[in-house]
């Protein structure tokens, strides 16, 4: 049973005050099964963030359809009312984007705990379960009190891949997540997708460093520029 | 867009056609709305755009020239709230419905203390008790991030944030349905804003109330909001996801909008 | 029948001073004010001749509810004596021919400024206090027409919001005379500048008390058998002023509400306020025949309903 089926998905962007429609995207299919993950591959701007932001509906697609077997019952990504996409942001389907947005006055450790919070971990767990993530990506203790604002980039992407890849999802979107890792984390971030794929978890991911997960790779997608 | 169906619990909050003119202005002109039980909605728009007369609408502090409003409350349920006489009108706010302004002189008594402020809002609903007016003050007051040690100081000695903070202690002291918040940053420091912004996340995650938040400041509404309404000239002119209002905007307006602020 | 047999007698001047229009329309307005307990009703108050703020509210009911079977008590302060009193009276008695006494078991109307007899007051005697401010909500409220819609609304949360700022800056209660009570359960009324001493007299009392502001144009009424609370916290109570250890230089009697006398080298005497109440005193001592009404609070300080007062002991002034 796939967990995602895309059909003749397309985007074209509409830029009113220059009266110019940009076209991102035109033409994917593609099913996705549990535990499958799809490489997204192309040259640079061809729309492959589009792509996945599309399927996370932080743009809206054009057109084509995105059926999604959610816990509740299928539903087409492209179209589901907006109080749909929040709930299954909220517990079915995550997300990582190459940025991590920091809040002031809040710990790299409690931007961790908060998706598990959310999902109403009691705090010390919350708290257990963060510490193990952020060490396993290598972030030093010493800072786990600190507040990322203050942190280098690639700390900071440390953090936000902790953030968005600890709380259970069915079907998660990574886009560039290694961009600005070291060695080690690179190497602690392909063991998590190990880990992830065997319990299941579908991925879509656009990957600078196509090694780091090399023989994990299921399915490709390649995107051309028109 | 397609109807809800993973949504499976009603709106808490159902407002259509919602009407509002000063004389030869419209200030809002037909607009509907919905929030769910738990979500946070933004209205964006500049000034003028009848963002503030929503509020004040659905705050039941003026009629409206045409409209429904309804909440999905035990006892509330099946009634226009626009038709509700005087009395009915203050029961509804006192119990259900909690708002912080941006001016903290229009919501709190300047000279009363600030866990005076948040207990009258107890005493109107009924409770008679000094230790339990006490108490629950303390903790609402608490949840608002309001430094307890100050609980006896009127708001005219404390900052704009912490005025800001007793103004939410008050307005979920009673555990309301529906929380207003009209730009309740703005004109704070910077610095302050963050704290304050925190504290409504901190809020929205252990306490999770259906939220209305108006601002022109599209920072907030991105940390705070699910959902965004765009509004210009007391029209909707585009609905949707936070992160897609903000990134992907459809209509012209709002594209003008967000890439001048961003 | 003839309509000389109907009529009254033709008089030179109106009976009790006021016209018939004006002691019709002050009864009218008695009879509203005692239909809804404790919510003031505006009347037209005429000129008398004494200044505004010299008892014309309760002069007014006075006159219009008396006929000549009346017998009739003025005080102010508790004295019968004072200037203000005996003008009072003199000028009641000239004008309706009642008889006038200090003896308030005799008399069927007693007009008042400031207090209540110590004699509990019985069915069939009408208790007129003279009110300076009418609106209990003055000092929370200065608008009027706002005040006015918070009665309407039954909207005194800002009472009790008083009440706590109270407790929170001070530890107590501050409000002396005039202390705020709700009435039958539903309007706020200021019971007139009586000391918190008087106020529980008036809750379930077998009398009639109307109460009436003259330079204001308020009259309202607490009718016989009406609650009458102050109001307060179900855990921080309402009290009365403390009598202890004061001792009426005049009769030696405790526990009734004392005038304090200052003495030249720094104390103070004090002396039982009801005039009246301290003659028959000193008629009993000196053995003649006195009839002397059961008290309000009795030697020991007791109220004589159980229950009205709560004792400070069952109270904790939480943190």
């Amino acid at each position: 049973m796939p967990l995602l089926t895309v059909q003749n998905f397309n985007k074209t962007f509409a830029i009113h005050a220059l009266e110019r429609e940009v076209g991102a995207f035109a033409d994917v299919n593609f099913t996705l099964h549990p535990g499958e993950l799809l490489l997204v591959r192309g040259p640079n701007g061809v729309g492959k963030s589009t792509l996945l932001r599309c399927l996370y509906r932080t743009y809206l697609p054009s057109g084509g359809q995105a059926y999604y077997q959610s816990a509740a019952g299928m539903i087409d990504l492209a179209n589901a009312a907006d109080v749909d996409i929040t709930q299954l942001r909220r517990s079915e389907i995550g997300n990582v984007s190459q940025f991590l947005r920091p809040r002031p006055r809040v710990s790299a450790r409690e931007l961790v705990m908060e998706p598990l919070l959310q999902a109403g971990v009691s705090s010390e767990t919350a708290c257990e379960q963060a510490e193990e993530w952020l060490g396993a990506f290598g972030v030093k203790a010493a800072i786990w009190s600190a507040y990322p604002t203050t942190f280098s980039g690639g700390e900071q992407q440390k953090v936000n891949l902790a953030r968005a890849l600890i709380a259970p999802r069915r079907l998660v979107l990574l886009d560039e997540p290694s961009a600005s890792l070291d060695a080690g984390a690179r190497a602690a971030l392909r063991d998590r997708i190990i880990t992830l794929k065997a319990r299941g978890v579908a991925m879509i991911a656009v990957f600078h460093h196509a090694e780091d997960i090399a023989g994990l790779v299921d399915n490709v997608i390649e995107l051309a520029l028109p | 867009m397609d109807q809800p169906i993973l949504t499976t619990t009603p709106p808490l909050l159902t407002a259509r056609g919602l009407h509002k003119t000063y004389g030869p202005i419209s200030a809002v002109n037909g607009v509907d709305l919905e929030v769910y039980p738990g979500e946070t909605i933004g209205i964006v728009g500049e000034s003028g755009s009848g963002k503030s007369t929503i509020l004040r609408l659905l705050n039941l502090e003026e009629p409206p020239d045409a409209g429904d409003y309804a909440l999905a409350i035990p006892a509330w349920a099946e009634r226009n709230l626009f038709e509700l006489n005087r009395y009915e009108r203050r029961m509804l706010r006192v119990h259900h419905i909690g708002i912080v302004y941006q001016n903290p002189h229009m919501g709190l008594r300047m000279r009363a203390t600030s866990g005076g402020n948040v207990a009258e809002r107890l005493i109107m609903a009924g409770e008679r008790s000094y230790a339990t007016l006490r108490a629950s003050a303390r903790a609402s007051l608490a949840v608002s991030e309001f430094p307890l040690d100050r609980v006896d100081d009127i708001p005219a000695r404390l900052s704009g944030g912490m005025q800001q903070r007793v103004q939410l202690a008050k307005a979920i002291a009673l555990r309301p349905a529906l929380l207003l918040l009209d730009e309740p940053t703005t004109g704070l420091d910077v610095s302050v804003q963050a704290l304050v912004i925190d504290t409504l996340l901190r809020l929205r995650r252990e306490q999770p109330i259906a939220t209305i938040i108006v601002s022109h400041d599209l920072g907030v509404i991105r940390t705070l909001a699910d959902r965004v309404l765009v509004m210009r000239h007391g029209v909707v002119v585009e609905r949707g996801l936070t992160d897609q209002i903000l990134e992907d905007p459809q209509h012209p307006y709002t594209q003008q909008l967000v890439h001048a602020k961003l | 029948m003839k309509l000389t047999q109907l009529a009254h007698q033709r008089t030179d001047y109106s009976y009790a001073f006021l016209d018939a229009f004006a002691k019709r329309e002050l009864r009218r307005r008695i009879l509203k004010a005692i239909a809804i307990p404790g919510y003031q009703v505006p009347y037209a108050s005429r000129e008398l001749p004494i200044a505004r703020g010299w008892g014309t509210g309760g002069l007014q009911v006075t006159l219009a509810a008396v006929s000549p079977a009346d017998t009739v008590k003025v005080i102010d302060q508790g004295a019968d004596d004072s200037v203000n009193a005996a003008n009072l009276r003199r000028f009641i008695a000239r004008m309706t021919g009642v008889n006038t006494t200090t003896d308030t078991l005799a008399a069927s109307v007693i007009q008042s400024r400031h207090r209540i007899p110590e004699e509990r007051l019985r069915e069939g005697q009408l208790l007129v206090l003279q009110v300076p401010d009418p609106e209990p909500l003055r000092r929370v409220q200065s608008d009027t027409s706002q005040a006015r819609e918070m009665h309407a609304d039954a909207d005194y949360a800002q009472m009790w919001l008083s009440l706590y700022e109270q407790l929170v800056r001070f530890g107590r209660f501050m409000q002396g005379a005039s202390y705020p009570v709700i009435v039958h359960g539903r309007y706020l009324m200021s019971p007139s500048p009586i000391p918190r001493w008087d106020t529980p007299a008036l809750h379930q009392s077998p009398h009639l008390t109307i109460l009436s502001a003259g330079r204001e144009k308020r009259l309202y009424a607490v009718p016989p058998y009406t609650d009458v609370r102050p109001i307060e916290f179900s855990d921080v109570f309402f009290q009365v002023e403390d009598q202890t250890g004061r001792v009426c230089v005049i009769t030696g009697a405790r526990n009734k509400f004392m005038d304090e006398l200052p003495v030249a080298d720094g104390t103070s005497l004090f002396r039982i306020s009801d005039t009246g109440y301290v003659a028959k005193l000193t008629q009993h001592a000196r053995s003649e025949i006195a009839a002397i009404g059961a008290t309000y609070y009795d030697e020991a300080g007791q109220f004589y309903q159980p229950g009205v007062l709560k004792s400070v002991d069952d109270q904790k002034l939480p943190r």
